[in-house]
């Protein structure tokens, strides 16, 4: 038993708003620089659609995660090692950026300089990669908001899977669903196993996933290997980017910055120790439906006397350990069943799991043909398929994702009946198998949610941290040499020159 | 020893280059990590790039290992293996010249693609732009030495290029009499090559160095990393108070 811990982060679907909040905020603090304007760290999509970059869910076009082999053993989809070295030169399976979009600005300028004209000037886009002017937008970063564009583009979304999907097109019929969607820190990443450079590396410490921005040679089979495609390619600086996880506030006992502004409240951030000896045995489970239960078995109980004993011994910090305790990703994950790997299917084991969304019951129950299970709604009769949630967390295994729906729909009824009419009914937990007592602290955890209950952060441990005394005076936050970039103008090496917060450009 | 423009461009030239080549290289990869990349401009426009970067990548390493292996490896040791002169120089001609028309396609794709390309062209720094037209230079003028190489078969003018390299590597201080005498084309074409040494640690062609071959070697997939392994070494005493 090797015990890793990992700080994982669980999203609360059910109250996802789609507001772009997070997404905002994490574009501010990480990407709003030159190369990287087209890449959203973190986005939120609307569902069912192609999302972005186009299509990213359809590994048949894009050869992102594993692929079990034959012989029971996975290799990445894009390839073996000599495979992969093979497309170095061209990569076939690697999008365009006009898979994800073409940036652009508006020329703002004009509406102050414009001459006097009959009609009101306007402010028309220009490309943000060659200057030009765009005549025509032709897709965003949030091109299908609110269900935008024709159905018969956003069906040929992969987690109609198995699902008659033309009724859906019709309006009384059609269902959606907010996904934000951030780096998912795997723990069987195949981003790290892709990249040629040995660049990308997993931390042991707390799980982060990152680029080694020095060792990055932009070889860019990350890029195809990342089945969620939340590896961008920064075109200016050649160096492939990823979601950091906001490790610097992380390590601080802060939560992410996109956790932190989260005005739903659905994110939360916790400790999940982990068995690094049985990722690989649980990434190479035979049936992808058993993917999510591999997964489970992969985390350890931290309440467990012989597991707290293993972990104090390879040196996981006490703090850590209590943690992982009172992790709302523990309690959401393991003990109630209500979050869910995002496309365990991949076999990259995500660490950002989700709980789904319930919808209203579907129009039928204006006919009186409500399905109803005892006090509650069954919930195949809710507006979103429970196939289509069941392709996006479960591999397409329905069971889970039902229990877990029937849970919430639980935890609503038993605290309408304590708070409305005052009476403690302990049927309703029976019958989905939890207690009067979970359903409560399901209730303070996913209802109330309250910020010390949604973020349990412990602090990186100071001797394993970076010594911050020696950073003092430095230029925080930079690429490359940082502040020590010398006096001339040019630089001998073809980089542009990294201004410091005391310097004007 | 006589100082003339021969023995500057051949004797002492390629001194400059192989200096600036090895300690630009040391010094980018020590203080520039950041600027070391491939460069790529793949994800700005795919078109082009997949038949050109690839007919132009594979031609040139098999025409670098040509040239790497022809010009160094010691006379004697041909001999010793009863391989003539004249059947070399027809070798290095064919796969060179088969090399140099998939390579010069190649680059020709490369080179359209990042002068007309808006995209490229906007996002292309003079070194991206620069080094691309010497080496498009240089492999024309290497395939139009194959029209003076079929004009003695022998070859006799080839030892004297793999004297010279060998020459300068053993640092022998004639080695530029060897090609004192060779068709001016051949020089334009040492001369740049040269050049295009003397320029390497300033242009993206560093990637070269960082060709992942190890990657082949790495055991397993994955990568972790861990600052724990630090922890210890600060012992307790070291410890302010």
């Amino acid at each position: 038993m090797k015990i890793r811990a990992q700080i994982a982060m669980v999203l609360n679907l059910d109250k996802c708003i789609g507001c772009h909040t997070c997404s905002v905020t994490c574009k501010n603090v990480w990407t709003s620089r030159e190369g990287m304007e087209y890449a959203w760290f973190n986005n939120v999509e609307t569902k069912p659609g192609i999302g972005y970059p186009k299509d990213w869910e359809n590994q048949k076009r894009w050869k992102g995660g594993w692929v079990r082999k034959a012989n029971g053993s996975i290799e990445p989809r894009i390839g073996g090692k000599w495979r992969v070295l093979s497309k170095i030169f061209a990569n076939p399976d690697l999008p365009e950026i006009d898979d994800y979009y073409e940036p652009f600005t508006f020329d703002y300028e004009h509406l102050q300089s414009a001459p006097q004209m009959q009609a009101f000037p306007t402010a028309r886009p220009r490309s943000l990669i060659s200057g030009e002017r765009m005549e025509k937008i032709e897709w965003g970063p949030n091109w299908e908001e609110i269900l935008g564009g024709e159905f018969a583009k956003r069906s040929k979304d992969a987690n109609f899977e198995g699902i008659q999907k033309e009724m859906y097109g019709q309006f009384e019929n059609t269902f959606m669903m907010y996904l934000p969607r951030l780096c998912e820190h795997c723990l069987n990443p195949t981003c790290v196993a892709a990249c040629p450079s040995g660049a990308i590396y997993k931390r042991e410490e707390d799980g982060i996933v990152l680029i080694d921005q020095d060792k990055c040679r932009g070889w860019r089979m990350c890029v195809s290997g990342c089945p969620y495609k939340k590896i961008y390619y920064n075109w200016s600086s050649g160096k492939s980017e990823k979601c950091i996880f906001c490790y610097p506030r992380i390590e601080a006992g802060q939560p992410t910055v996109c956790s932190e502004t989260c005005v739903g409240r659905i994110r939360y951030l916790g400790v999940i120790l982990y068995d690094a000896d049985r990722i690989e045995a649980a990434a190479s489970t035979p049936n992808d439906k058993d993917l999510y239960k591999a997964q489970l078995d992969v985390f350890l109980d931290p309440k467990d006397p012989a597991v707290i004993a293993a972990a104090i011994e390879q040196g996981i910090p006490h703090a850590w350990i209590e943690a992982a305790k009172v992790s709302p990703i523990w309690k959401m994950a393991m003990e109630w069943g209500v979050a869910f790997p995002l496309h365990p299917e991949y076999r990259t084991l995500p660490m950002v799991w989700y709980v789904p969304p319930l919808s209203p019951i579907q129009a039928a129950a204006e006919a009186g043909s409500i399905g109803l299970d005892g006090d509650m709604p069954d919930v195949r009769s809710l507006r979103i398929p429970l196939r289509y949630l069941a392709n996006l967390l479960t591999a397409g295994d329905e069971a889970p994702v039902a229990t877990a729906l029937e849970r919430m729909l639980a935890m609503r009824a038993y605290m309408r009946a304590k708070t409305v009419d005052g009476v403690i009914d302990e049927n309703i937990a029976k019958k989905v198998g939890l207690t009067g007592a979970q359903i409560e602290e399901m209730y303070q955890i996913m209802a109330i949610a309250n910020y010390e209950d949604r973020f349990v952060i412990p602090t990186a441990h100071r001797e394993v941290g970076a010594d911050a005394f020696e950073m003092r005076g430095a230029c925080g936050f930079s690429f490359g040499n940082g502040c020590s970039g010398g006096e001339t103008d040019v630089n001998l090496f073809g980089a542009p020159k990294k201004k410091t917060h005391g310097e004007v450009a | 020893m006589k100082i003339d423009i021969n023995s500057i461009l051949f004797g002492w030239y390629p001194y400059l280059c192989l200096t600036v080549f090895l300690l630009g290289s040391l010094l980018r990869f020590d203080r520039e990590q950041y600027t070391w990349r491939s460069g790529s401009s793949q994800l700005l426009r795919r078109r082009q790039l997949m038949w050109g970067s690839n007919l132009f990548h594979i031609g040139i390493l098999i025409i670098f290992g040509g040239h790497f292996v022809g010009l160094l490896t010691p006379i004697w040791i041909f001999d010793a293996l009863h391989i003539s002169h004249s059947f070399k120089q027809g070798l290095a001609i064919t796969v060179g010249g088969l090399a140099g028309i998939m390579c010069f396609v190649g680059i020709a794709m490369l080179t359209h693609r990042r002068l007309l390309d808006p995209r490229i062209r906007a996002h292309s720094s003079f070194s991206d732009t620069a080094i691309l037209l010497l080496l498009f230079v240089q492999l024309t003028l290497g395939l139009l030495t194959i029209t003076v190489s079929l004009a003695h078969m022998d070859g006799h003018e080839m030892v004297k290029f793999m004297n010279w390299a060998q020459a300068i590597l053993t640092l022998q201080p004639d080695a530029a009499n060897f090609v004192a005498d060779v068709d001016p084309i051949f020089k334009l074409h040492l001369m740049l090559g040269m050049t295009i040494f003397l320029v390497f640690p300033f242009t993206r062609l560093v990637h070269v160095w960082s060709a992942p071959v190890w990657y082949l070697g790495r055991t397993g997939y994955q990568v972790v990393r861990t600052r724990r392994a630090i922890a210890p070494a600060i012992q307790p005493s070291e410890r302010q108070p």
